[in-house]
């Protein structure tokens, strides 16, 4: 295979790429994205840690978090993660049935994450704590909001997928978008243990 | 060169088994920190060593038992990779807290 490799002509593949191949560069491809993805949100980690002590006179943490609320967010992000796994489980044993059902309580549950923190937003802007009031409420917006529009990203891809899995079945450029939406959607599920030790717990204490 | 259907990529290897066992341990490890701060009396320090080890042995539960992550050689260069990541990751937030933490010494 290697000596294969290397006698084509450049810009030429191999015919006889294996399909499995393909998959596993894309995938590599899109793990380093989560990579850079990863960096930026180290970017408002670091702002957030800078910031998390500048309150100007505003409300702090321990006055504006409300930890049993994040915990159920926490809990259906977790869910969320299983319930997607569980769809690649079916996936794999080719049930499309179970690979949409499995897809559709992922969706439901994001879609719950996103309500959820999407009112936390409200009330704390309604009351006077949004993100002009200070140093720390900017940060913390910033760095919780950008979590909150990649869970908001996910939602539309898995949208598009339930789309694509219903109009063409379960193919294999459907079944490695699957794939890699479910790297996206467990690498969004490790940002958030980062977010609720950091920002939430952290800021109660 | 054939590969088999399950390692070529991170997502979809795994077993009914692996997932449960990272969703319970997931759980635990979410419980316990947050059981703490909201329920127990315990010194500053105490809590935020519990805070930190518990989010990063999640983060590694995740990384083991959802994403696949394994030292086999199908997932070299995604480790390497994560690993480098981390590396700037420590440079990126450990240096700014250090110099802004000096500022702010400095500057009071």
């Amino acid at each position: 295979m290697t000596e294969s490799a290397t006698s084509t002509i450049d810009g030429m593949t191999p015919a006889e790429a294996p399909h499995h191949d393909v998959a596993a560069t894309q995938s590599l491809g899109f793990w380093f994205y989560l990579m850079s993805d990863l960096i930026l949100f180290s970017a408002l980690f670091a702002t957030y840690a800078v910031m998390s002590r500048s309150f100007a006179g505003g409300p702090t943490g321990k006055e504006l978090f409300h930890l049993p609320a994040v915990f159920v967010e926490t809990m259906l992000l977790l869910c969320s993660s299983a319930s997607f796994g569980l769809a690649m489980l079916a996936m794999r044993g080719g049930n499309k049935r179970a690979v949409l059902t499995g897809l559709l309580v992922t969706f439901l549950l994001g879609l719950g994450f996103v309500f959820m923190e999407v009112s936390e937003f409200r009330d704390l802007i309604l009351s006077g704590a949004g993100p002009q009031r200070s140093a720390f409420l900017s940060a913390f917006f910033t760095l919780v909001g950008a979590h909150g529009a990649h869970v908001a990203c996910g939602l539309i891809w898995m949208a598009v997928m339930l789309g694509q899995m219903v109009a063409k079945g379960l193919t294999r450029p459907v079944q490695s978008r699957l794939m890699r939406l479910g790297m996206f959607w467990h690498f969004l599920d490790i940002v958030w243990i980062g977010v609720f030790s950091v920002v939430y717990l952290m800021g109660v204490m | 060169m054939s590969q088999s259907h399950g390692n070529a990529s991170g997502a979809t290897s795994g077993s009914f088994a692996s997932y449960a066992s990272g969703f319970m341990l997931s759980v635990l490890l979410t419980a316990i920190p947050f059981a703490l701060v909201m329920h127990s009396e315990m010194s500053r320090s105490v809590t935020l060593f519990v805070i930190f080890s518990a989010a990063i042995l999640q983060i590694l539960v995740h990384l083991h038992y959802f994403l696949h992550l394994d030292t086999s050689s199908s997932m070299h260069w995604n480790v390497l990779a994560l690993l480098l990541t981390f590396l700037i990751m420590v440079l990126f937030v450990g240096g700014t807290i250090w110099i802004m933490y000096n500022l702010h010494y400095r500057m009071m």
